[in-house]
């Protein structure tokens, strides 16, 4: 065994973490995880997160993602971590499987617009539908992240529950492939 | 007549016979055009059965519409042959000249126009089915005359003749095609064969004489000739005919029935057409010896939907063999010996070309496949033992009862013996029927057809083999290229990718949706191969065909999910270029580090410069 | 060794009676085998293929096929888990699945096994059928966007309650639950919330108004066990008619 090996410091790994289209639930449940967040903080520092106000990804170890892909800025944000993290992860029901957003899929996109800034009741008077350049564009359905880029991990819920994720990443940090037994995998 | 009246004649017809349904929808639909609720109602109350399931085989069938679809029902025929005969291009111009989308009906409820899975037709095409009836050698000519021909509201009836002509093009005869037989020769032969080799093999035929009353020894010894001629079947699994009627025949039973499978789906497959056309009194005949040996009084050809102009000279046929004392009771005089066929039409479903599916379908359910065992050689038609055979191979069955086994045997190889009819369509000049003994290497067959520049052979359709070059010294025989007949041969103009994505699509149209694998395995097969054909595919789309694979052909029910799979697997095989071309990302890493390879020539020339050093990925 | 009337199923010697499946022997031995569409009092079809195992090498629903003396059945190893877990997959993806909104959850065997199988991703594309809800009865609604056509409803309806309610239409990825109804409103049925088709779904697609989210997170029935677990709920049927015999 070379002595580089042994003799090397243990680099914190990169971590950043972003909602697309989510609830930011499922970041609330990661903070669940409580005091252990400090034990965490010890083995990695954050990237882009709602924690550091970092405005875009920048090489990463790890990019953990929730919430599913509903509009132009969403992938443009995704494609961002997936460049530049080197381990993806789909944190939460929507970035799994779109999760609630993606319950409007069946319907048209038109008619959805068309019945929230024309037909409703009670808009203001010349409401029409957004035009705005700043204003990201609605994808026609909603995507899961996998649908859109590679993705290494999946872990699903609504939200994980603060174990789940912490159970999910010591496993990853210890170098094993995340497995959550019964009462940490949960669909809901 | 209102509607009410209508249905009730017709279940009358039918003996208000619940497994008559697929015969009672199809006439009540002819009638009245579609099958509406309250239609589904009322035949339900005729029938006797919940109104569940008659929605139920109703909704199964591509041929029975639950909606209305208008007056005229135009439907492209959309094997990959039609495609490259143009097909595509055809119907989109019939959709334009008629205002309308594919799979749409007009506003007026005058017409529909949509594909379907192959017709039969391959060596004439590209061809359609107008409400059912079959046209061949589509032109744009005919699109505007038939444009015309349904805007002015012209009956189907009487629209020109030529255009329902079907050719039979039969291009070689060998020993079926060319047969000399009269109808009712192999009985009597049969018959015959019984008083003269009765006694002489009773004394190593033990066990014939258990079961057998001393009048029918007959059908014994002719079974030992059928055995004897080593017959498999040619509907494609290829099981030994001889032992399938012997396990019937020896399987308890009330009754016993006798089926022909001429539920011709797969694609590129259209011999037994040309049988049914040519050979009918040889197969209705053959029929007729299977139900002596095996003790049947009824026997059913299942037809498929696609053959419905077949139906009127079929039952002539039937009719006149009637009329001959070949079919009824007491047959040639024969005491005792009742028999008689009935022509059962499907409704455009490929799965029923199964056996059990099919009986499920005669039943008047869904073309859903059987759990097996039980077989239906012991378990079939309303549960009693049944044989269920291709129709070649009871034309084939009728020259054996006539001529011997060992005359059989003489033509072909040791374990494929006789000949085999195949149906070769494609890129050639002779497209059609062509009988060879069995053993013609794939080469002799592209000669004789007059094909040029071959690139690629699929061999008994989409679920067969796909061949290239490499191949063509090969043998039609069951240990080397087994066939249920289909022959489509590609030239070198052809984008085998595009062929190999009509076949994926067909297989997503035409699973029954049993079983969890194929039902969703079909469709997600479909959606990846036509990511790679929008050019979206990667490395990572081709692992993911692999796997689908092996969930399908491990945990599908029937043949059709084991195989699905089987274009792909092949081409990417033999044809892998044509998906490469179309991969998005080729993302591949080397091992080792490019820029360390150019080392020790930076060393030895003293190069730093960016033209000196290589990223080792991009 | 060949003794009678006992197979093996991953090395374990399964004892079993004349007449039962390999399924029902696992079962009544305590030894789990994953399935959605095996019900203990229903005739086995095997459409689900989530049973699949291999015997002697050669793979079978384990739900349709007997047991014999001296099978050799694999089935929890990598390759068959592996398969499984593609299966759930499909179905994840076939239907609309959104857990967090479904009063089965915590209760349904497709997410038990999704959970029991370490189902971590839908991993093909999702289909996102349109499949409206039927909300005619006044006791019982129907949300086929959860169906993943088992046909223990339709079984139930017809073996045991014999009424015909519930039935397939379409073909492949079409197929679809229809009511016996010419309006195809399940209001317009015979149907009755005790009926023992009301009782069958494996997933959520049938079930009671006006009651929901009853038992709290963390104490619903596979919450509280995994769905392995619960080997005893899946057999007494079988068990019972092999001691009786």
């Amino acid at each position: 065994m070379s002595t580089a090996a042994v003799a090397a410091p243990p680099r914190k790994l990169r971590v950043a973490t972003t909602s697309l289209a989510g609830c930011f639930g499922c970041h609330m449940s990661f903070l669940d995880i409580d005091e252990r967040l400090l034990d965490l903080l010890e083995f990695v520092e954050f990237d882009r997160s709602p924690i550091t106000d970092i405005k875009h990804c920048g090489p990463c170890d790890i990019g953990i993602i929730e919430g599913g892909v509903c509009n132009a800025e969403n992938v443009h944000v995704l494609r961002e971590f997936r460049a530049n993290c080197k381990i993806l992860i789909a944190m939460g029901a929507c970035s799994v499987n779109g999760g609630l957003p993606a319950q409007r899929n069946n319907l048209d996109l038109r008619d959805i617009l068309v019945a929230v800034y024309v037909t409703e009741t009670g808009l203001a008077r010349g409401t029409q539908i957004p035009n705005d350049p700043e204003l990201p564009l609605p994808l026609n359905q909603v995507h899961p992240i996998h649908e859109i880029v590679t993705v290494d991990y999946f872990l699903p819920g609504c939200p994980p529950s603060g174990d789940a994720i912490w159970k999910f990443l010591t496993d990853l940090l210890a170098g094993h492939t995340p497995h959550l037994g019964h009462g940490l995998i949960h669909y809901d | 007549m209102n509607s009410n009246d209508t249905i009730s004649t017709i279940l009358a017809r039918h003996g208000n016979n619940g497994t008559r349904l697929m015969q009672i929808l199809r006439e009540t639909q002819d009638a009245l055009g579609w099958l509406s609720p309250p239609t589904l109602t009322a035949i339900a109350a005729g029938i006797g059965w919940p109104r569940s399931r008659v929605e139920s085989t109703a909704g199964f069938y591509s041929f029975f519409h639950t909606e209305p679809l208008g007056r005229y029902r135009v439907l492209w025929s959309d094997n990959i042959t039609d495609r490259m005969l143009g097909n595509i291009d055809l119907m989109q111009a019939m959709c334009r000249k008629l205002w309308l989308e594919p799979g749409r009906v007009s506003a007026d409820m005058l017409v529909s126009v949509d594909t379907t899975s192959c017709t039969g037709m391959c060596d004439q095409g590209p061809a359609v089915l107008v409400n059912y009836r079959a046209i061949t050698r589509m032109t744009a000519e005919r699109v505007d005359q038939m444009v015309g021909l349904i805007q002015k509201q012209v009956p189907v009836d009487e629209w020109p003749a030529e255009w329902f002509k079907v050719e039979d093009n039969i291009r070689r005869a060998d020993i079926i095609l060319g047969n000399s037989l009269l109808p009712g020769d192999a009985l009597r032969t049969s018959f015959a064969r019984g008083t003269a080799a009765g006694v002489e093999t009773a004394s190593n035929e033990r066990s014939w004489h258990e079961f057998m009353q001393a009048a029918d020894t007959g059908a014994s010894a002719t079974l030992e000739e059928i055995k004897k001629s080593g017959l498999r079947g040619r509907g494609g699994a290829g099981f030994t005919t001889g032992l399938k009627w012997e396990a019937c025949h020896n399987a308890p039973g009330k009754t016993r029935y006798v089926v022909c499978n001429a539920d011709e789906g797969e694609p590129g497959t259209f011999k037994d057409r040309v049988l049914l056309t040519r050979q009918a009194d040889l197969v209705f005949e053959g029929m007729t010896v299977a139900a002596f040996i095996i003790g049947a009084a009824k026997g059913f050809v299942y037809l498929r939907g696609e053959y419905r102009y077949l139906l009127e000279p079929l039952n002539a046929v039937l009719a006149r063999r009637r009329s001959q004392g070949l079919l009824g009771e007491n047959i040639l005089g024969r005491e005792g010996f009742n028999f008689d066929i009935e022509v059962h039409l499907g409704a455009g479903a490929y799965v029923c070309g199964e056996e059990s599916a099919l009986i499920e379908s005669l039943e008047g359910k869904r073309g859903v496949p059987r759990n097996r065992p039980p077989y239906p050689v012991t378990n079939g038609f309303l549960n009693q033992p049944t044989i269920v055979n291709n129709v070649e191979t009871f034309a084939a069955a009728a020259l054996i009862a006539d001529k011997g086994g060992d005359w059989w045997r003489s033509f072909g190889s040791a374990r494929s013996t006789g000949t085999k009819i195949l149906s070769v369509s494609g890129d050639c000049e002779r497209p059609g029927i062509y009988e060879f003994p069995f053993g013609v290497t794939v080469r002799q067959v592209l000669e004789e057809c007059g094909a040029r520049n071959t690139q690629a052979v699929q061999v008994s359709g989409p679920s067969g083999i796909c061949l290239n070059p490499d191949d063509f010294d090969r043998r039609i025989a069951f240990g080397d290229v087994p066939t249920a007949g289909a022959f489509m041969i590609f030239d070198d103009s052809r984008d085998i990718f595009e062929v190999v994505r009509n076949f994926v699509h067909f297989f997503a149209h035409e699973s029954c949706g049993f079983c969890t694998p194929c039902r969703v395995g079909t469709t997600l097969l479909k959606n990846l191969v036509d990511k790679i054909a929008d050019g979206q595919g990667t490395r990572s789309d081709l692992d993911e065909i692999f796997h689908l694979n092996r969930v399908l052909q491990t945990s599908a029910h029937c043949g059709l999910g084991h195989t699905a799979c089987n274009p792909l697997l092949y081409t990417l095989d033999k044809f892998r270029p044509a998906y490469d071309r179309r991969l998005k990302l080729l993302k591949f890493v080397p091992a080792f580090d490019l820029d360390a390879a150019l080392s020790q020539a930076r060393q030895m020339t003293g190069r730093d410069d960016a033209g000196a050093h290589l990223e080792t990925a991009q | 060794m060949s003794e009678a009337n006992t197979f093996l199923l991953d090395d374990i010697e399964i004892p079993f009676t004349p007449g039962q499946s390999v399924m029902q022997a696992a079962l009544s031995a305590g030894v789990f085998i994953p399935h959605l569409c095996y019900h203990p009092e229903f005739r086995p079809h095997g459409s689900c293929k989530l049973c699949t195992v291999k015997i002697n090498g050669r793979p079978a629903t384990s739900c349709t096929t007997p047991a014999a003396a001296g099978l050799e059945v694999e089935s929890n190893t990598p390759e068959i888990l592996d398969k499984r877990r593609t299966l759930v997959q499909m179905l994840l993806v076939e239907g609309n699945h959104f857990c967090p909104s479904c009063e089965k959850s915590g209760h349904c065997k497709l997410q038990a096994l999704g959970y029991e199988l370490g189902v971590m991703t839908p991993r093909f594309n999702l289909l996102y059928p349109t499949r409206p809800v039927d909300a005619s009865h006044p006791d019982v609604m129907l949300d086929f966007n959860r169906c993943i056509l088992c046909e223990l409803c339709i079984r139930a309806s017809t073996e045991v309650d014999q009424k015909f309610v519930f039935a397939l239409s379409g073909r492949g990825i079409k197929k679809h639950l229809v009511v016996n109804a010419e309006s195809g409103r399940l209001a317009d049925t015979n149907f009755a919330p005790t009926d023992k088709a009301a009782q069958v779904c494996p997933v959520g697609v049938i079930l009671p108004k006006r009651k929901g989210f009853a038992v709290p997170i963390g104490e619903r029935r596979f919450d509280v066990a995994p769905i392995s677990a619960h080997v005893d709920e899946f057999k007494p049927v079988a068990a019972a008619q092999g001691e009786r015999t």
